[in-house]
């Protein structure tokens, strides 16, 4: 009897392999359903792995695993001197997807080009709202205050394409980059508003990418097929399958099944086993990301930078880190850029544990009393705010200090950190959007951002004047030494205590070659090979 | 007959109220901004906050909101997911019959073991066999899913490797939906391969899933037939020296089982529960796993439709119960 349940169960689980077998199919369990298939539209990372990353082209792309800047369907592109005019010129003889439900007639053109970003902003245009989706929104396009500096898209010839800018913005190129900006077939959006069925747009997209869209079912599974005329070359797995598997223990355990191929934000609790199996191995790195907490610099004695620096010198930043992130692990942050992005400066180091010398400037200071905020979320680059205030707080009582811990569910946090008013240490932290420098800096310690997301209420006017001429700058070697001028103002001023960087990981099989981790956090698998 | 109907139908409706109320009630507590949840990390400008809060309606009374909230679903809308931008409906519809399909096998699986396992044990009454089954139901009815769908998953999909981990279909297996029905509509494509691959998918999860229901049903099963066991019939029977089997398995079993099939329509709701865990943990793409989510993505419009609509399901099985039970016994219909 036992015999038989043993074979059968063989016969059982040998059926439900073999098929896995079809020649280079990759599979990758994602952690969610996409919202849809419109990046323009969503804003969430697993939206974008399943849509602008497989089947969309973007003017310029950021490079495989890394957030420089490498040609896209713009094979080169010319900056103004004043920074106002970007023309970009197009690779020709880009293909648009050729799939069951759409056939495209003519290859991409400037066309397609101004429509995806004007459908963004016009109001007139017929994709703009509601005719489109209902209860439109373009959350990302406005994040990231494109309304405010693009004056103008206009196409100059069929390869050729001119942006204007209000003022220059150097970041925008960067931001061209990103999911929002991707690249949409205007024929194809005709030809859905003539047969009245704009809703498939984004439901069945077609994009220029390296995979083409083949079929969805609701939460289960994404089927793509390799593009054949992606203008980079086709790519060398055939089929590319999402499994949709929000659970992190089931994921990992489908890697180590061999259900899938790649999995991504394992549990820090499972981190052990996956380190211990040989078919799979745990990719590692450091977020884009930052952990940190705030001081109101405008409150006295927090006012004074030798306070602030005394306060980071209370707390024993090693042993916090790895309490909070404990197998996870996370880089101890030294700049509020993680060192994978440009222009990070290696010499300019955070304050040191040093709680003597802290005693004494706060004693001095008479700072007896101070609010320590903590929110219930758990976020990538504080997995636990409550379990981080606790151990600073004991860091600081060593030093005289009695910190008062405040409470609050996350949006209402946030929305009492940002007061002006708030006083005391508010802890916080951010994930870069576009790899630009000025995503960390001028997003979160301009002097506009006060009472926004400058959680310091920090208005320092040299490190102000070094961010707002980067910002309008275009040549990197330059922006890089004002960058690196602004870390030195920032270590010195020290309005905020930078905690860590953590790690962010993927769990792949061995016989995937070419999967890289990618420092936006988006998963890509062009360029990702799979031996049998 | 008629007039029981209508009686109970009758009685549906304050219950609708409630849960009309309780489902706009419920996601208006849960914490959180539903327009900054939906904007992201960046957050919202001001002006384009007030000007969301209005497009959603957010910015009207309570009291209006939730009228205007009744009249939509009144006839029939029940709204467009914030996330999706589909309608909540649309996608009801395309999730459910995984859900009930995904329930189906956990009742039968509950049925099929916990039947004979009550009988089985009413019969050898404070044996150990009754014994250890009544403690396992106890322990079955209080484990909790999640760490239950979990522990079943690293020992006989992750070590022992012989189910899939998750999911309702092999990857490999692609074809139009006709009923909705992975079992049926591999066969009606004439694919056994698929067929079998639905099934093995299908073990986990209804086992998780039914074991609530199983522990319920054995209980019920037992204590029903033992009730039975003890009336003037059965020792009639046994008297006129009709064999063990043919007392039990005719002359207590019909008798016993009507409480059962009663308990068996009230697990419907139970299983609805059941579900939202066990589909998470399984990635079963139904109904549960679709609420989760949007509790996640805070899209209010779901997660407000889909508790209503669960509760209408619920409310309509229910109602099927209480009138087979009053076909079945007559006595109900007077009372």
């Amino acid at each position: 009897m036992k015999k038989t349940m043993t074979f059968a169960a063989a016969l059982l689980a040998a059926s439900v392999l073999s098929g896995m077998a079809s020649a280079k199919t990759l599979v990758y369990c994602s952690e969610a359903s996409p919202a849809n298939f419109d990046p323009g539209t969503t804003t969430g990372g697993n939206d974008f792995d399943a849509s602008s990353r497989t089947v969309y082209s973007r003017l310029v792309e950021f490079k495989h695993g890394g957030t420089e800047i490498e040609p896209g369907l713009a094979d080169k592109w010319e900056i103004s001197d004043d920074g106002l005019v970007y023309t970009f010129h197009l690779h020709p003889g880009v293909k648009f997807q050729t799939t069951d439900y759409f056939k495209p007639t003519r290859d991409l053109n400037a066309d397609d080009v101004v429509f995806s970003f004007d459908r963004q902003f016009n109001k007139q245009n017929p994709w703009n709202g509601d005719k489109y989706l209902p209860n439109l929104t373009w959350d990302y396009y406005t994040g990231m205050d494109m309304p405010k500096y693009v004056a103008k898209w206009e196409k100059v010839d069929d390869l050729t394409v001119k942006l204007t800018l209000t003022e220059p913005n150097a970041p925008m190129l960067a931001n061209l980059g990103m999911d929002f900006a991707s690249i949409v077939s205007k024929e194809y959006a005709d030809q859905l508003e003539k047969d009245g069925k704009m809703a498939d747009f984004s439901t069945k997209p077609i994009g220029t990418g390296p995979f083409q869209f083949v079929d969805y079912q609701l939460d289960a599974v994404i089927r793509y097929a390799a593009n054949p005329d992606y203008f980079k070359g086709k790519e060398k797995i055939d089929d590319l399958v999402f499994a949709i598997t929000p659970d992190a223990t089931a994921r990992i355990q489908k890697v180590l099944a061999g259900e899938c191929d790649v999995a991504p934000y394992p549990n820090p609790a499972d981190i052990a086993t996956i380190k211990a199996n040989k078919d799979v191995t745990l990719m590692d790195q450091a977020g884009l990301n930052i952990g940190y907490m705030s001081y109101n610099t405008t409150i006295p004695p927090l006012d004074k930078p030798e306070v602030r620096h005394a306060l980071n010198q209370a707390i024993d930043r090693e042993a916090l880190i790895k309490s909070l992130f404990q197998d996870a692990g996370a880089t101890p942050a030294e700049n509020l850029i993680p060192p994978t992005m440009w222009s990070w400066d290696k010499d300019v180091k955070t304050d040191a544990y040093n709680p003597d010398e802290a005693k004494k400037v706060l004693e001095a200071a008479g700072l007896k009393e101070i609010q320590l905020w903590a929110s219930d979320r758990v976020r990538p680059y504080n997995p636990n705010f409550q379990r981080a205030a606790e151990l600073i707080q004991a860091d600081w009582a060593k030093v005289g200090v009695k910190a008062t811990i405040v409470n609050y569910e996350w949006t209402k946090y946030r929305e009492e950190g940002k007061k002006k008013d708030r006083p005391g240490a508010f802890q916080i932290g951010w994930t870069g959007d576009n790899g630009d420098p000025d995503n960390f800096f001028a997003t979160l310690f301009a002097c506009s951002a006060v009472g926004v997301s400058n959680y310091s209420s920090w208005c320092d006017k040299d490190f102000e004047d070094l961010i707002q001429k980067a910002k309008k700058t275009s040549d990197q070697a330059e922006r890089t030494k004002l960058y690196e001028q602004a870390q030195v103002i920032f270590a010195k001023q020290a309005p905020a205590f930078l905690l860590a960087h953590s790690q962010v990981y993927a769990v792949v099989r061995n016989n995937v070659s070419g999967f890289k981790m990618d420092p936006l956090g988006i998963h890509r698998f062009d360029g990702v090979d799979k031996a049998e | 007959m008629l007039r029981y109907l209508l009686n109970k139908i009758a009685l549906l409706i304050p219950t609708l109220v409630g849960i009309t109320i309780c489902a706009f009630a419920f996601v208006r507590l849960l914490p959180g901004d539903p327009i900054l949840a939906m904007a992201g990390e960046h957050g919202v400008a001001p002006a384009r906050y007030e000007e969301l809060k209005q497009q959603f309606g957010y910015n009207l009374p309570i009291w209006e909101q939730y009228a205007r909230y009744v009249g939509e679903v009144a006839t029939g809308d029940f709204g467009v997911s914030i996330s999706s931008k589909r309608p909540v409906l649309e996608e009801f519809k395309t999730l459910f019959p995984a859900t009930l399909e995904l329930s189906f096998f956990a009742m039968i699986f509950a049925m099929v073991i916990g039947i004979p396992a009550g009988i089985f044990a009413a019969v050898k009454r404070g044996s150990w066999f009754d014994q250890s089954l009544m403690g396992t139901a106890l322990v079955g009815y209080s484990m909790p899913i999640f760490w239950w769908g979990l522990l079943l998953i690293i020992f006989f999909s992750g070590y022992l490797g012989w189910t899939p981990v998750s999911g309702r279909i092999g990857l490999q297996f692609f074809f139009k939906p006709i009923t909705g029905f992975m079992t049926i509509d591999s066969l009606l494509h004439g694919k056994w391969d698929a067929f079998r691959s639905a099934l093995s998918h299908l073990v986990l999860p209804a086992i998780v899933l039914g074991t609530i229901p199983l522990a319920v049903i054995a209980r019920q099963t037992r204590s029903a037939m033992l009730e039975v066991l003890g009336e003037d019939y059965v020792r009639t029977a046994r008297a006129k020296g009709l064999s063990g089997a043919r007392v039990i398995g005719v002359h207590a079993l019909r008798n016993a089982l009507i409480p059962v099939v009663t308990t068996i329509g009230l697990q419907v709701g139970t299983l609805l529960a059941g579900a939202i865990l066990t589909e998470t943990i399984f990635a079963w793409p139904g109904i549960g796993k679709w609420m989760v989510d949007s509790i996640f993505k805070r899209d209010y419009v779901v997660v407000q439709s889909g508790l209503l609509l669960i509760a209408l399901i619920v409310m309509a099985v229910n109602l099927i119960v209480d009138v087979l039970y009053a076909v079945i016994n007559p006595r109900i219909r007077a009372a």
